[in-house]
């Protein structure tokens, strides 16, 4: 029963990355990616990483291609120009995408990480969280990096919002004319001046 | 039951399919970003499985830092998007030769 459900995740999953790289309008490959996160969640439910697969489906169904989609429609793109060299370029890339599937199965495949080799897990017991194991892990021994995570999210915040904001009033910018305009008699001021002897000096001190 | 070694064919055959989505959609700066999503998409598959079959949840955390990282970087992304169509009204990777010599 597990084995059929991975079976049938892995081929929506297939399916929908295929049509991600292949449609020709962004917000249907924009739906179709949502339509692989949401699988890839199924698919992170039956490895047993709960917690995960619910925050794949909050952050990237919910916020990400939210934000995704909300850009591909605010910009009005000319689809026709951005469609070139697609046939071009689809053999060296099928040769490529072919060499790295062929040279990660030979490493991968069932014969070094079938069930005979890595058996799997016994199931967890009941009771179990996998949410509250994360918790207890994340909050000890990974707290340092959970912190560097969240000073990530704020500068991602602050980029993005000083990159998109318009008004030059209240935001202090550069001004890239003026700093190409300006000489370098702009800056310095070079004064000539008598040199002196440090002897005069003492004469004229005493 | 699920073979650790199906899970890790899935995660390949997804990387390379996003490969092949950065080769055949290069003008498209958005696939293109859509491509990166489902290349971290499959990374995490397998940093999953291997912590569901070696019985390690540390694997889940770092799934967890690549998630804040990637949302991280498709937001700031996409705001670089927004201000060079808003300068330039294309987002045609071929036009975006201003820093060429």
């Amino acid at each position: 029963m597990e084995q059929i459900l991975f079976y049938c995740f892995s081929a929506v999953l297939i399916f929908a990355a295929t049509m991600v790289i292949t449609v020709r309008n962004p917000v249907r490959a924009a739906l179709f990616l949502v339509l692989a996160f949401f699988t890839s969640a199924g698919i992170w439910l039956l490895l047993e990483a709960e917690f995960l697969a619910l925050t794949l489906v909050l952050v990237y169904v919910g916020a990400v291609m939210v934000l995704f989609l909300f850009v591909v429609m605010m910009l009005d793109i000319n689809l026709s120009s951005l469609q070139e060299g697609f046939t071009r370029y689809l053999p060296l890339g099928i040769i490529v995408a072919a060499l790295i599937t062929i040279e990660m199965l030979a490493v991968l495949d069932a014969s070094h990480f079938g069930l005979d080799i890595v058996s799997a897990p016994a199931p967890q017991p009941e009771g179990y969280s996998n949410t509250k194991a994360i918790g207890l892990l994340l909050y000890t021994t990974y707290v340092y990096p959970f912190e560097i995570a969240s000073v990530i999210l704020t500068v991602a915040i602050i980029a993005a919002i000083t990159l998109t904001l318009r008004d030059t009033k209240s935001r202090k910018a550069q001004v890239v004319s003026e700093q190409v305009k300006v000489r370098a008699e702009d800056r310095v001021r070079v004064v000539k001046m008598k040199t002196s002897k440090p002897d005069n000096d003492q004469e004229a001190g005493s | 039951m699920i073979a650790l070694s199906d899970v890790l064919t899935l995660g390949a055959i997804l990387f390379s399919l996003s490969v092949l989505g950065i080769f055949i959609n290069r003008k498209n700066i958005i696939i293109l970003l859509m491509c990166v999503e489902l290349m971290l998409l499959a990374v995490n598959l397998n940093f999953i499985a291997f912590s569901h079959f070696s019985g390690d949840i540390g694997g889940q955390i770092f799934v967890f830092f690549i998630l804040t990282v990637a949302a991280a970087e498709a937001a700031i992304g996409l705001a670089i998007l927004v201000v060079l169509f808003r300068n330039l009204s294309t987002i045609n990777v071929s036009e975006l030769d201003r820093l060429k010599g």
